[in-house]
């Protein structure tokens, strides 16, 4: 029996076929603007800053004069910053995520505390910086330093970096853990020997993609109170501070020509910040997953 | 011939998970230096039982075991014995090849690791691989991942990883479900060499493979709202050619699915 008649199958046939290729030409449409887009905004960048952007540049200290103030405050202050800020949420942040997917039992509390852990993450960053300047500027007494800033920062990716990780863990089959336990392995080592390795390389892609997200930030960093003209480095965990962003949005609120020019480097700079970061991120990624496979 | 000595018994073994029942009241004896076989269609208990032995079950947060396993004169179900142990014990293969995402000698050399062994490694992965017959296979990438193998040298290299730690059982859920005729043909002949030293449990949904390698047979079958009922066990010969049950004779003639 002739379930689908030939010749109305030879029709459709040309029509699923077309849209296909429709399907294929939308994609390529999407991708040409959004990288249109990124790279549009590059070469304005680029174009408007990049003649500013030398050594002097970067080892001087803010000024009244565009033409003799840097950046060097505000990127030692967001090296600082993010590389406290992320460790603090990397510990924290596998550390939970750890416990919530080998550990903890699928019990009502830990259903909520899932959920709420999706919600924070949907937090405008700005209520963290609130957080940040009730708790650990004010109650804690930390003042607006360094500190403050990095654990504010570190609050704000901290969402991010345990949902990365349990998916990261829950990538792990869950064969292998079977594995390891009919071996006679404790929970610790299934966890630390099996697990956590394989594990290990999409962590840390989802730790640097969340503080990648952090080195923009300003708004949170705003509230609790990092300064905008700061004339030093900072030279320790309790010193105040400024980041690139919040330097970069001074500039550019100025009414002189110059200070667009220097926010414009400063954007290549943090651009340039980010990039680095990123790289580390693949190399230490590719180490981490080829240790695997030997 | 004489009757072997029994190394593990089955006491009115029940298991549920959550208020579903999946055995029920199953008692038996497993032999010493025999091949067991356990035999029944898709969801009758055979691997839950299987891995009630080494408590696997208790990975399953839902799963509640009733009634003794006794292993050297005690039960392993007692609440101050620490299933570590018992798994140590007992060796377990599972039905996918599960190798670790490691070289073939940390493979092996996991379990013995794990449980404190600080001798000569690289003999005891040597004897490791020789007694599950991939020494010359492999023995020149050691170093090698172990997820490069073919499937049956995976689960040939499971096995080893199995020996290494020394257990007194074997425990098989399917081990050749995933393998061709060819692999499979080697690790049935690997089963009798091992029995040698081991005793072996073995699940598998190949019948001629139970009347291959096993020296007893358990059948299971859900009746009706029953489910995993111990219909017959006995020597496998005797299984296969006069069965007791009806059942059994309708099961391994094909007469159901």
């Amino acid at each position: 029996m002739q379930y689908i008649e030939k010749e109305k199958y030879q029709q459709r046939l040309v029509k699923r076929q077309r849209t296909g290729k429709i399907f294929e030409i939308m994609c390529i449409i999407s991708i040409t603007i959004g990288i249109g887009m990124l790279a549009l905004l590059l070469w304005y960048v680029a174009d408007q800053g990049l003649h500013k952007l030398d050594w002097q540049f970067l080892i001087s200290f803010p000024s009244r004069f565009p033409e003799r103030a840097g950046i060097y405050g505000a990127l030692l202050g967001t090296l600082y910053v993010i590389g406290t800020g992320g460790l603090i949420a990397f510990v924290l942040g596998v550390g939970t995520a750890i416990y919530l997917e080998e550990y903890a039992n699928d019990t009502r509390l830990s259903r909520i505390l899932q959920v709420n852990i999706a919600n924070l993450a949907g937090v405008p960053s700005i209520v963290y910086g609130i957080l940040g300047l009730e708790i650990f500027v004010r109650f804690a007494g930390l003042g607006r330093s360094v500190l403050a800033g990095s654990l504010t920062i570190a609050l704000l990716i901290l969402p991010i970096v345990i949902i990365a990780s349990q998916e990261a863990l829950k990538a792990v089959p869950s064969s292998i853990r079977e594995g390891g336990f009919a071996l006679g392995a404790s929970k610790w080592q299934v966890v630390s020997i099996l697990v956590i390795p394989q594990a290990f390389a999409s962590i840390l892609t989802g730790v640097i993609l969340a503080v990648s997200r952090a080195i923009g930030e300003t708004a949170p960093l705003i509230v609790m109170g990092a300064l905008t003209f700061v004339p030093f480095a900072p030279d320790g965990f309790m010193s105040p501070f400024t980041v690139l962003p919040i330097q970069i949005f001074n500039w550019v609120s100025r009414p002189q020509h110059g200070f667009h020019e220097i926010a414009a480097a400063g954007i290549v700079v943090l651009l340039i910040t980010l990039i680095l970061l990123n790289s580390v991120a693949i190399f230490l990624r590719h180490k981490f997953s080829k240790n695997l496979e030997g | 011939m004489t009757d072997p000595q029994t190394i593990i018994q089955a006491k009115e073994i029940s298991v549920h998970y959550g208020s579903k029942k999946v055995l029920d009241n199953v008692s038996f004896d497993i032999g010493e230096n025999e091949v067991t076989s356990i035999i029944g269609p898709s969801g009758c208990g055979k691997s839950t039982l299987l891995r009630s032995f080494n408590r696997m079950n208790d990975l399953i947060p839902s799963a509640v075991v009733s009634g003794e396993i006794i292993f050297h004169g005690q039960n392993i179900y007692e609440p101050h014995l620490d299933p570590t142990e018992i798994r140590y014990q007992m060796g377990m293969v599972f039905q996918k090849p599960n190798p670790f995402p490691k070289s073939i000698y940390d493979n092996i050399a996991f379990g013995p690791k794990v449980a404190g062994f600080t001798g000569d490694m690289d003999q005891l992965v040597e004897e490791s691989l020789q007694k599950s017959a991939l020494w010359d296979e492999v023995k020149d990438r050691l170093k090698d991942s172990a997820l490069a193998l073919s499937g049956g040298q995976q689960q040939r290299l499971c096995i080893a990883r199995a020996l290494a730690v020394e257990p007194e059982v074997i425990l098989m859920d399917e081990p050749c479900s995933a393998l061709d005729p060819i692999s499979t043909l080697a690790i049935e002949q690997l089963m009798r060499e091992l029995k040698k030293q081991y005793s072996i449990i073995i699940v598998t949904h190949n019948m001629q493979q139970a009347a291959r390698v096993s020296d007893k047979t358990a059948f299971f079958m859900n009746e009706g709202d029953n489910i995993g009922l111990l219909i017959e066990y006995g020597d496998t010969q005797k299984i296969f050619s006069q069965p007791e049950h009806k059942t059994t004779e309708d099961y391994i003639t094909g007469r159901f699915g």
